[in-house]
Order: C-alpha cells, then sequence, then structure tokens
C-alpha cells in the first residue's frame, strides 16, 4: 500500500516539476527586451549584408522562430514541436533542423556522463564506508583525497588532465573526439580512436563522483557506526562483515536520494568537460549555440536536459521506493 | 566489546573518589576554548584568508594594473611580469588579482542571498507548518528538480542583451546565482526548525506573548546559527563555481574580469593547447583553492558542531587511557592507606 502510495506521490511531484521547466524554459529566452532575432540580423547587418536581404532574412527568421505570432501559440507550437522532436531550425546552420544537430551530439555526452556518473557513485560509495569503518590513518586519506577531488571544479581538474597528459607528456590526443579523417561510423576502426579520445575526459568526471559520493558516504556510515544498534550488535558479538553489510545498507539510503540529487550538479559539470576537451557533445553544442546566439539551439539543449535529469531523478526515486523497506512496510505512504 | 562497559564504570568511578587537588585546578576556560577547533579549520581559515589578501590587498603593491597593456599575446613568464602576459597583453598576475576579487565580491553576494532566500523560506515553512509549509516545500522541490545550470544559463542569456548598466556586470551574476541557489539551504532549515519549533522553550515564549517574527529572530533562528553559518560556507563555494561556470560558457559579465572569464579567454585563445600554462594555470589553482578551502572549512565546522563527526585524535586516546590508569592508581594506594588505618 505504501508503495503505491509513494509512487504516485512522486509521480505526481515530477510532473509538476516537468511542467515549471518546461514554461520556465519557454518563458525565460522570451523575456529578453527586444526579441533574439533583432540581435541575430543586428549581427548580420554588422556583415555588410544589404538591407533588402537582411529585411528577407529577418522575416524568414521571425516566421521560422514563430514570433509573429501571440505568445500563447508560440506556447503551443513549443509543445507540440517538442512532442515530436521538432524544435525548428537553427540560426547559424540554418536551414539544418535542431534535432538532427541534438542526434548528432547525444551519443558523445551519453558515453561520457552515464559510465562516469554510475561508476563514480559505485566506487565512492565502497570507498566511503571502507574508509568510515577502517578509521585511522586509511580513514584520513581516503577523505582528504575525496574532499581534494571532489571540491576540485569539473573544469579546473580537465584543463590540468588535459595540459598534463595531452599537451605535455602527450599520452592522450588533445582535444576532439576522433581523429581528422575519421567519421562516426559503427566500425572497430572508428570505435578503437574514438575510445582514445574518450579516457581523458571520463577519467576527469569519474575522479570528481568518486570523490563527491566517498565525500557523503563516510559521513554517513559514521554516523550509522556511532548508533544504538551498531552497538547492540556488537554487544552481542556479531562479527565484523555482518556489521559492514548492516552498516552499509543503512547509510546507502541516504546515498541514493544523494545520487537523484546531484545528477543535475553532474551533468552541468560535465557540460564545461566536454568544452574544455572540445568534445562534440552537448556542452559544446551549447556553447556554440550561446555564442552565436543559436536561440533554437540553446532552447532544445537546455530543454532536453532538462526532461533528462528530472526523468533520472525520478527513476532513482522510483528505485528509492522499492529499496526502502520503511516505504514497503508504511501504511500511509511517506514517513 | 567490553569497552562502552569499563569506561562506563570508569567515567562513574573517576570523579568523585579522587577529588583533584585545590591548587592543581586549571583556571576556568574560555567559552570558545570548548568549541575544540581542530588544526584543519586554521589550515582551511588560513588559505582562504590567503586568497583574499590577494585579491583585494595585493593590487595595491604590484605596479601593473589588470586594463595595461604591458605585452603581447602570451608572452612568457619573466622577471618583470612573474605570470606573463594573456591573451589580450595584460599582465596575468595584475587580471588574476582582479578576477579573484570580482570572483569573491560575486560569491559573497550571491551565497548571502541564498542563505538569506533559503533560511528565510525554511524557517517560515518549518516552524510555522501546515498549508504554508506545504506550499513552500513543493515550491522548493520543484526548483531543486530542475537542474540550476539550465535556469542560470536561460536567465543570463536575458541578461547579456539587458541595457541596465547594473545587471550586466557581476551584481546581475551575482543577483541571478543567488535566486536559484536557495533550494537546499531552504530544505535542510525547513527539518532543524520544525525540529526546533517542537522545544519547550518555543511554549515559553509563545506563553510570554512573543510574536511569530520575534519567535523565529530570537528563538529559532540562534539554534540553526551553527547550520546557517555552513549553509553559507557551502553556498559562497557554490556561487563562485557558478559564475566560473557560466563564465566559461560565455555567459559572464562581459568587460569585466573573473576567474571563470579568464578560463574563457584562455580556452578561446588555445593557451591550453599551445602550452600556455602561465594563462590558465593560475586561474585554475586559484578557484580549485578557494572551492577546496570553503569546503574543508565547512567541513572542520562540521566537525566544530557536530562531535559525532569528530574523530578522536590518538593522542587524546592516549592521553585519556594514561589518566584512568593513574586514577586506579591513585585509588589502589588510597584503598591500601584506608586498609592500614583501619
Amino acid at each position: 500500500m505504501g508503495l503505491k502510495r509513494y509512487l504516485a506521490n512522486k509521480t505526481l511531484w515530477y510532473l509538476g516539476a516537468l511542467a515549471v521547466a518546461v514554461v520556465l524554459n519557454f518563458l525565460l529566452p522570451r523575456l529578453i527586451p527586444g526579441n533574439p532575432v533583432d540581435v541575430l540580423v543586428s549581427k548580420l547587418g554588422q556583415g555588410g549584408m544589404s538591407s533588402e536581404a537582411q529585411k528577407q532574412t529577418y522575416e524568414a527568421f521571425l516566421r521560422e522562430f514563430g514570433l509573429d505570432k501571440s505568445l500563447w501559440d508560440q506556447f503551443v507550437l513549443y509543445i507540440t514541436g517538442a512532442l515530436h522532436g521538432n524544435f525548428g531550425a537553427s540560426f547559424s546552420f540554418y536551414p539544418t533542423p535542431v534535432s538532427s544537430l541534438i542526434e548528432q551530439s547525444v551519443p558523445y555526452t551519453l558515453a561520457l556522463q552515464l559510465p562516469a556518473i554510475i561508476l563514480g557513485w559505485i566506487i565512492g560509495n565502497v570507498l566511503g564506508a571502507v574508509a568510515a569503518y577502517k578509521g585511522g590513518s586509511w580513514d584520513k586519506s581516503v577523505f582528504t583525497t575525496s574532499l581534494v577531488f571532489s571540491s576540485i571544479p569539473y573544469y579546473c581538474l580537465s584543463i590540468v588532465l588535459l595540459f598534463v597528459f595531452a599537451v605535455t607528456l602527450g599520452w592522450f590526443p588533445v582535444g576532439g573526439a576522433y581523429s581528422l579523417g575519421m567519421s562516426p561510423e559503427w566500425s572497430w576502426d572508428f570505435f578503437s580512436d574514438a575510445l582514445t579520445y574518450w579516457w581523458l575526459p571520463f577519467i576527469s568526471l569519474l575522479l570528481i563522483n568518486i570523490g563527491g559520493q566517498a565525500v557523503g558516504m563516510r559521513s554517513m556510515a559514521i554516523y550509522e557506526l556511532g548508533s544504538d544498534y551498531v552497538n547492540y550488535s556488537r554487544s552481542l558479538g556479531i562479527g565484523d562483515g555482518k556489521m559492514t553489510r548492516y552498516i552499509f545498507n543503512n547509510a546507502m539510503l541516504p546515498q541514493i536520494t544523494g545520487l537523484a540529487l546531484s545528477i543535475g550538479t553532474m551533468v552541468g559539470g560535465a557540460l564545461i568537460t566536454e568544452l574544455v576537451f572540445n568534445y562534440p557533445g552537448m556542452g559544446s553544442l551549447l556553447f556554440g549555440a550561446i555564442s552565436s546566439s543559436d536561440y533554437p539551439v540553446v532552447q532544445a539543449v537546455t530543454l532536453i536536459i532538462t526532461v533528462a535529469v528530472l526523468v533520472a531523478n525520478y527513476l532513482v526515486e522510483i528505485l528509492y521506493g522499492f529499496i526502502d523497506p520503511r516505504i514497503r512496510a508504511a501504511k500511509s505512504g511517506e514517513k | 566489546m567490553t569497552n562502552i562497559q569499563s569506561s562506563a564504570v570508569v567515567a562513574e568511578t573517576e570523579g568523585p573518589l579522587v577529588p583533584p587537588e585545590p591548587g592543581a585546578a586549571t583556571k576556568a576556560r574560555p567559552a570558545w576554548r570548548s568549541l575544540n577547533f581542530g588544526p584543519r579549520l586554521w589550515v582551511s581559515a588560513g588559505l582562504i584568508l590567503l586568497i583574499t589578501l590577494l585579491a583585494f590587498v595585493g593590487p595595491l603593491f604590484y605596479p601593473y594594473a589588470p586594463d595595461q597593456k604591458v605585452g603581447s599575446l602570451y608572452d612568457s613568464p619573466s622577471a618583470e611580469h612573474i605570470l606573463g602576459t594573456e591573451n589580450f597583453g595584460y599582465d596575468t598576475l595584475a587580471v588574476l588579482m582582479s578576477s579573484t576579487r570580482n570572483s569573491l565580491i560575486n560569491g559573497l553576494l550571491a551565497g548571502t542571498l541564498a542563505v538569506f532566500i533559503g533560511v528565510t523560506i525554511g524557517i517560515l515553512a518549518g516552524y510555522v507548518g501546515g498549508w504554508l509549509e506545504e506550499l513552500l516545500m513543493g515550491f522548493t522541490n520543484i526548483v531543486l528538480a530542475i537542474p540550476s545550470i539550465v535556469i542560470l544559463i536561460l536567465i543570463s542569456i536575458s541578461l547579456q542583451s539587458t541595457d541596465i548598466p547594473f545587471l550586466k556586470g557581476i551584481v546581475g551574476l551575482a543577483l541571478v546565482i543567488g535566486i536559484t541557489s536557495w533550494p537546499w539551504t531552504a530544505r535542510a532549515v525547513r527539518a532543524q526548525a520544525s525540529s526546533v519549533g517542537t522545544r519547550e522553550h518555543i511554549d515559553v515564549a509563545k506563553l510570554s506573548g512573543a510574536r511569530t517574527p520575534g519567535i523565529l529572530l530570537f528563538d529559532v533562528l540562534p539554534y540553526l546559527a551553527s547550520y546557517v553559518v555552513m549553509a553559507w560556507v557551502l553556498q559562497l563555494a557554490s556561487a563562485i563555481l557558478a559564475e566560473s561556470t557560466l563564465s566559461m560558457l560565455g555567459l559572464g559579465p562581459s568587460g569585466t574580469n573573473s576567474l571563470g572569464m579568464q578560463l574563457h579567454w584562455a580556452l578561446a585563445f588555445q593557451a591550453v593547447a599551445t602550452g600556455a600554462w602561465w594563462a590558465f594555470l593560475p586561474p585554475t589553482i586559484v578557484l580549485t583553492l578557494i572551492s577546496f578551502g570553503l569546503l574543508y572549512l565547512q567541513s572542520s565546522l562540521d566537525e566544530v558542531f557536530n562531535p559525532r563527526l569528530r574523530r578522536g585524535k590518538k593522542k587524546n586516546l592516549a592521553a585519556a587511557a594514561a589518566r584512568r590508569a593513574e586514577n586506579a592508581r591513585k585509588l589502589a594506594e588510597q584503598n591500601e592507606r584506608e586498609e592500614v588505618t583501619a
């Protein structure tokens, strides 16, 4: 009973958050005084375009972006477009549709972030729990190292790694995702080539994620170590192995919620990491779009990131519902 | 296994049986001494102080201004320009100092704003409860679920094309960061405030006729003070990082120096690929030190305020053991003497 209610509750909340996010994503860029097309066309105008051509471009863009319609009509267009995966055409790569730009960059972002987040979470938690349990110098060294890594901003570590291992030592290629002359395809050659470019950004994300999770898990586990059930079980003479498992299981629950809450930050950090490594994922796409005032692309990328983060959070919370025995046992939902 | 029992027994026997000699009693320790500041706290506070000095005092003694062209693209470090020049030919160290200052100011403004909003919402929701709590926390949870980087990007894009000069610089960015990063604080403060709200001294305050704002300010807030300080330190760090993230995406304060802008230009002018380490390593290191210093400060404050996280020092444990042995010896002597006199 408790579980069902928990699931319904969470689903409702996430639907609400999704609605707010979609509306914000639509409204915020439109708060700009004047409209984005003005900015864009004035930029084009500086490039020495005749006023007639300028006017035509202006009107074409206005229609394309739907800015000649009322705000409500624009919103309806935006929603129906987004539901069909149609985000209009890019300004700077006109008339390439935004969706195809995104299709090209999503695989790189996923290949980088999914393993970094999942592996980082697992390794970090094990490391943190061991550090808390062992104590002493183990704890001290693991804790300090994790704290250092968790507090380094993503891009700072990326820059240092890129400089040391790629530029100075030459162990890895400097930036990009595959060698010149290669083109993305489903072949072994391409994969092995792309892998050499993948390692460095992946490691830089992984290290930071491990650090953050280990710091969190350590303090959770220390809390558990001091709790009554631990003292009681110890006095009963329960073995170390079993105790560690108890502590680990209990300290794990807040860590799962923690994962849900930190996915957003991780994704944000990873976007900048792509920028440093010039890795052609969503982050680089976003950066390019921002610097060229390519509003349709910016809006589509931010929408996709938001939806992806919300879905990931939702899945983690659902998983939490199945794992936490208190929710399964509860007669009346949360608490 | 027997540790708990034996130490409890010792704790019981320690005091009354062997009264401390009156002359040896130490002077009353000032209250703050009991806070037990560890070396971590001093290290992290020192680090922050050093960076603040670099940002605010450094420029007074450095001969070059951050907007003074002294060389060309990426001149190597020399005796005159310790960190060489950056992409526009400005002295890197001079730019670094002004960047650090702006980043710190930005962090201070944004962090304080975020804590202010977060504490206000959290304390209201936690103490007042009821429908207000549902409403505020519902709002908070929704904002928390939406990745703040996205909102930051969208608002900063709007800010870029605004004509209001006030919003274009560091202050505008700080406002944006402040109003997007409070939900964490609000959630945590709510939990604490609702637990403080059930304590007895609140009832006393209510009975003596205090109004709700007064109770919140004088009876609830002081109990959350340690938490608010820690949250503030964290918000400082995250605001400084948020600024540099936005700046690296090209959404930074245009025409102003900041650590993120410095990295942005270094990346834009290929400093990493060309090996011009003096252009990108200094801001990277300063950012890392600020972030590490603040997080380390927070975690050591956590240990000061929260004794459960404190791990006993070996030295102290040994001292305690020695004291217990000493007491046991005295006790034995005492017993012996009593036997003799009896």
